[in-house]
């Protein structure tokens, strides 16, 4: 697996989306990403590049497109 | 208010006219806000003759009576805006608050509450161990306060372990192992007052372990709620978890769900401290007049955070003293303060106080 596919593996399992509503997908956007939810996106994110992302990161990881961008810092897509 | 057009001002470096300006802009503009867009909250403010158009200076402002959010419900955006409903407290015989966020609201909070908290420990997330039992936040069917405030303070988590089980008893084992895992680093305790008290630091002495947590930060608050007859003094809770298991670093902060985000922390020497995102005014219970420096009295909070619901000016029913303003010892500008009790007959409620547990 790539690491695009690995990063869009994680919300498709972790929320239970379709791989084609990952474009639009947003924090808040769907039930299951709720603030509690976004904790256990970015465990399951670092454990599956092996990476620690910063704070304020998190906080700024409020899409999914956002959170390509974020994590291009940390990982070579 | 947008948060992020304050992007670089820290939590505690204004002085008091800075200060004042910038809370009588953003305070009467959420007034005019809540207004224009609660209509519940726009009579109140007509009976007591409130002019959007006037520039009032925040002391002067309204403030509503906690209690209200759990008698009427009170929100300023639109229903399909609301992303999230925090409850208080859901325990019989008790008015539930309801607080409606909308995504903004929601970020600011979580934005502010990390501004603040990374002020006094950093921007460095760290191993993480909760006082609290992983199903209170498996059930999202409650969106308490309690959960609000354990996903907040878990960002600052790099891994996280939740030392209580289900039926709120501490596993020895697991938090003996992962204090050998992290042996060497810096790890983040955080959990309510009451819990940390009763079912870790009393569990230990059961128990009879006393885990190395030399090198921990524990950050507690909510209050002691049901177990008040069980309290103990600030310093005594120190030097009692200090005794257990040699903890130095301890942050007791004070806040609720009706304001979530703009938390006040207690510094070094003790004192609670307001932020460049909050403010308290002491009252005088028989005419609410502002009280002085040292004087008794109701704790009014302000925060610049509630923009989904009229929040930002409350009356609570807790009773503190003013002790100073941009002069602490710690060097943290604006107000520090000290909380000396509830109210007479006032309803036992607060951030974290959806645990139904039994006094033994």
């Amino acid at each position: 697996m790539t690491n695009i596919e690995k990063y869009k593996q994680v919300f498709i399992t972790l929320f239970g989306v379709k791989e084609k509503e990952l474009q639009k997908l947003t924090y808040q956007g769907v039930d299951a990403w709720d603030s509690v939810g976004h904790m256990g996106l970015i465990t399951e994110l670092e454990e599956t590049f092996n990476i620690m992302i910063e704070t304020d990161d998190i906080i700024d990881f409020n899409s999914f497109l956002k959170g390509y961008e974020i994590l291009s810092k940390y990982v070579t897509f | 208010m947008n948060i992020a057009e304050l992007p670089d001002i820290q939590p505690y470096s204004l002085r008091k006219a800075d200060k004042e300006k910038l809370l009588n802009t953003t305070l009467t503009s959420l007034s005019r806000h809540h207004y224009a867009y609660c209509a519940p909250y726009r009579k109140m403010m007509d009976g007591i003759g409130f002019d959007p158009k006037k520039d009032y200076h925040y002391v002067d402002l309204m403030f509503l009576p906690v209690q209200l959010f759990g008698m009427i419900e009170l929100c300023s955006a639109p229903k399909e805006e609301i992303v999230r409903t925090l409850t208080s407290s859901g325990t019989s015989g008790q008015a539930r608050s309801l607080i409606f966020l909308d995504k903004e609201t929601a970020a600011n909070q979580t934005k502010v509450l990390t501004k603040i908290m990374s002020s006094f420990i950093g921007t460095k997330r760290a191993p993480m161990i909760i006082i609290d039992s992983e199903s209170v936040i498996k059930n999202r069917n409650l969106l308490s306060a309690n959960v609000a405030a354990i996903s907040g303070f878990s960002l600052f988590g790099s891994t996280r372990m939740f030392a209580l089980n289900e039926k709120m008893e501490l596993n020895t084992e697991l938090l003996k192992s992962f204090i050998e895992q992290h042996e060497s680093e810096r790890i983040l305790i955080f959990g309510f007052t009451f819990k940390v008290y009763r079912h870790f630091y009393k569990e230990l002495i059961k128990a009879g372990i006393k885990p190395d947590l030399s090198n921990a930060v524990l950050i507690h608050g909510g209050g002691w709620k049901k177990l008040e007859n069980e309290s103990v003094s600030a310093k005594e809770f120190n030097k009692k978890l200090n005794d257990v298991c040699g903890i130095r670093r301890v942050y007791n902060y004070y806040g609720m769900v009706e304001q979530t985000g703009s938390i006040y922390m207690e510094c070094e020497y003790g004192h609670f401290h307001t932020s460049v995102f909050s403010d308290i005014i002491i009252r005088r219970a028989h005419d609410f007049s502002p009280a002085d420096v040292g004087e008794e009295g109701i704790i009014q909070v302000l925060s610049i955070l509630p923009k989904s619901y009229p929040g930002h000016s409350l009356l609570t029913e807790d009773k503190g003293i003013l002790l100073g303003e941009d002069d602490c010892s710690c060097g943290r500008l604006g107000k520090y303060f000290k909380v000396t009790g509830r109210l007479e007959h006032a309803e036992i409620r607060g951030c974290s106080d959806t645990y139904d547990g039994k006094i033994n």
